[in-house]
């Protein structure tokens, strides 16, 4: 009895530790993905992507966290300090997290087809002096740059402004618009230093000195604040908007140019697929090109990347599967956004005509950006810039300080932020 | 039948205490020699020791890592990669030509944060005490739904500090409800939340009215306790109802009151989460109190250098001044117990 109760155990014991092994042996290799998207519009797409992707590959598991933007800005960082950050995420800041990025170049098939497809995009996410490494790839390519309310401006009987209208000009049509029809704002933007920063470049001004070093404030910078802060004062831009949040706080105006209560809105491409969305049939949006300064017409480039901060084998599949032509394309075609690959056919899954236009308008934009807002957008302490501007111009519109204080404060800010990141 | 009961249930109870038995005498293994070799007069430290290792965990290594970060520099989050500063942080805070004027110091985000916290907690503070009073004297009378009415204003004491700050934010907005009823009935709409001076008052009257049920609770307790005696012996007085009021309720209230005040001081010191989501702590940073600013400075930089030697630094001096109430309030209600204990 005794005996065949040891051979029962011992069988069992056997069986459970091969079955253990086997798991431990074939169990799929987890891969997570920190994403955040601008909503269902590219939040389904993607993870139907993943879904396909799990499906097709047994030994690897890709987890999709679908996150607040803020969380990518203010989470993530703080994760990847302490190293418990996520295998890959879609980040903004791209040249601010590099140093936790990883070097996925032996974990792809075709480094090569990175380079081709991606070149110009690559040195913003890697460090200074590194000319090779492979860290992910543009999910999405951005342009800064302004969109109307066609339907109000027809209303009024007051025309579009074509290529070169400067920025004075718009201002002056939007308020005409607003003023005959008695739309509460004339024009809002994105409470953004990266919104501010086009404009400021076609304004003149250049970031950085002589020897490349930032240097933020210039004749440049301070005629687009002075214009931003005199449209606060004179009521084309509502105070309303910027003034509900403080600091760094992005905000967009989305809500009132849903409602048809803004008649100039200055934000990006990445507006299309959810205006195409939110806005519908109600009213006719237009996008249109970059107004100008004395300097230049330019928005900023920008975008988003999928940034691997593992590299394994796993993590190299995964970012080939997604940035394949085919699914990239498929994503662009669906989220309505321009690529950031340089050869993607992409078959844009819309009859919207505003959307068309839209992306028309913004990819005909590209060759137009000025060099010192693609040479802004790969500097890796551009968000110090951004954000410095953004948080004293807001002090200076609500009148905690003067413009004149404010500038002296933006280059003090990113003065003392350098100063505590690199020493000195 | 009862006895078979009872031996069942003799049994059960025996069964159940084995664990128990078990366990004690595990327990008993390892003290008793611990009790040998330091006495039995040491024991409570023992005893005590589970309690002071979580306290010690959860507070006191934390306070250390915090101190630690304050002297520390950079934006690296482990120590290994951190610069000793020395009291930098520290220096930078109160770097100021003047100190009423923000602009004048070098980390002005700290000092307009620690005007608005000064201001915010003098008026909710003085407020409060004032509304909670009112509410509680009126809430001890014998009116119709009292029990209704006393779980009403205690009722936001329940809800999330977000929620708060969504509900009048929906309500504050300039396209919000309140604004629609004003417009409604032909007047102008506010700028409640992005007008700077209406925002610190929307900001302390919603701070007001998520937390007063609480100390109206305080001071409704204080009431109850008053003598009925009191007030009839002053009827019989014919003492008029306000000197009543300020000789007898509020002389007894004192304590309460001082309870009060101090709870809603450090409350109002610490308030974040319900301004953040209500105002975002603007226009500008018209209604950024000082945790906002730590908060920022340390984990919500958007992008900036992310100053948690900084932020520990601004920590540190908010922990002193609440350790100062804290004090404030142990000095005041000993004394007045001192003062009961000698009448």
């Amino acid at each position: 009895m005794i005996k065949y109760f040891f051979k029962a155990v011992s069988v069992t014991a056997i069986t459970i530790s091969l079955t253990l092994v086997s798991a431990v042996s074939f169990a799929a290799t987890d891969v997570r993905i920190m994403w955040y998207g601008d909503g269902d519009k590219e939040n389904v797409p993607i993870q139907g992507q993943i879904d396909a992707f799990n499906a097709a590959n047994s030994d690897i598991n890709v987890i999709l966290d679908i996150v607040p933007y803020d969380a990518i800005m203010n989470t993530l960082p703080i994760q990847l300090a302490a190293g418990e950050g996520p295998d890959i995420a879609r980040v903004t800041d791209l040249g601010g997290l590099n140093k936790y990025y990883a070097d996925i170049t032996p974990h792809v098939a075709n480094p090569q087809y990175y380079e081709d497809s991606f070149g110009p995009f690559l040195k913003w996410y890697r460090k200074a002096g590194d000319t090779s490494s492979i860290h992910g790839f543009h999910s999405t390519m951005t342009v800064t740059g302004p969109y109307v309310n066609k339907t109000l401006f027809e209303q009024a009987g007051v025309d579009l402004l074509g290529p070169g209208a400067t920025w004075a000009e718009w201002a002056d049509a939007a308020n005409a618009v607003a003023s005959k029809l008695d739309i509460p704002i004339p024009m809002a933007w994105d409470r953004s230093g990266h919104r501010v920063s086009g404009p400021a470049v076609s304004m003149g001004a250049q970031y950085f000195d002589a020897s490349g070093d930032p240097k933020l404030v210039d004749d440049g910078l301070k005629a687009m604040t002075q214009m931003l802060y005199d449209w606060h004062q004179n009521g084309t831009m509502s105070k309303d908007l910027w003034g509900s949040v403080s600091g760094t706080k992005y905000h967009a105006p989305n809500d009132w140019w849903n409602a048809a209560e803004v008649v100039f809105m200055m934000s990006g491409s990445w507006q299309i697929g959810r205006f195409a969305n939110e806005v519908g049939d109600d009213f006719d949006w237009w996008a249109v090109p970059a107004p100008c300064g004395p300097a230049a017409c330019t928005g900023m480039p920008g975008g988003n990347a999928l940034l691997a901060f593992t590299a394994n084998d796993a993590v190299g599949r995964v970012m080939d599967y997604l940035s394949s032509k085919e699914q990239l394309g498929a994503f662009i075609g669906e989220v309505l956004a321009i690529p950031g690959h340089l050869d993607l056919p992409v078959d844009y899954q819309t009859d919207d005509p505003n959307a068309k236009h839209a992306l028309e308008t913004f990819a005909g934009a590209v060759p137009t950006i000025d060099q010192v807002a693609f040479d802004l957008q790969a500097h890796v302490d551009n968000r110090i810039m951004f954000n410095a501007i953004i948080s004293r111009l807001g002090q200076a519109i609500v009148g905690e300080m003067s413009l004149e204080e404010a500038w002296v404060k933006m280059d003090e800010d990113v003065e003392k932020q350098l100063k505590e990141k690199y020493g000195g | 039948m009862s006895n078979i009961r009872i031996n069942i249930k003799n049994f059960f109870i025996r069964v159940f205490n084995i664990p128990f038995a078990f366990l004690m005498h595990a327990i008993d293994i390892i003290m008793w020699p611990i009790q040998k070799i330091i006495g039995v007069r040491n024991m409570p430290y023992i005893f005590l020791l589970p309690n002071l290792i979580f306290f010690g965990l959860f507070v006191i290594v934390p306070l250390g890592v915090n101190v630690a970060f304050s002297v520390t520099g950079g934006d690296e989050l482990l120590f290994a990669d951190r610069e000793f500063s020395g009291a930098k942080h520290y220096n930078y805070l109160f770097d100021c030509e003047n100190y009423l004027n923000a602009n004048s110091c070098t980390e002005d985000f700290f000092w307009r944060g620690v005007h608005n916290t000064i201001f915010f907690v003098i008026f909710q503070v003085g407020l409060m005490i004032f509304f909670s009073l009112l509410t509680a004297v009126i809430l001890n009378k014998k009116i119709i739904g009292r029990g209704f009415f006393r779980s009403v204003f205690f009722f936001p004491v329940l809800l999330s500090p977000v929620v708060v700050g969504l509900i009048w934010q929906w309500i504050l907005l300039k396209n919000g409800i309140l604004n629609a009823f004003i417009e409604a009935n032909g007047g102008d709409k506010f700028s409640f939340l992005t007008d700077p001076g209406w925002a610190m008052t929307s900001s302390i009257f919603v701070s007001i009215w998520a937390h007063m049920g609480f100390y109206t609770l305080i001071v409704l307790a204080g009431l109850q306790a008053i003598p009925p005696n009191l007030y009839e012996a002053a009827e019989m007085d014919g003492t008029s109802r306000e000197r009543t009021f300020f000789r007898i309720t509020l002389p007894l209230l004192m304590p309460n009151l001082l309870v009060v005040f101090i709870l809603a001081s450090i409350k109002g010191v610490q308030t974040f989460d319900e301004i953040y989501v209500l105002t975002g702590g603007g226009p500008g940073t018209s209604t950024s109190l000082i945790v906002q600013y730590i908060f920022t400075t340390g984990f919500a930089s958007s992008g900036s250098v992310q100053n948690f030697g900084l932020a520990a630094a601004a920590s540190m001096v908010l922990g002193i001044v609440l350790l100062l109430l804290t004090l404030i309030q142990l000095y005041l209600s000993r004394s007045r117990e001192n003062k009961h204990q000698e009448i």
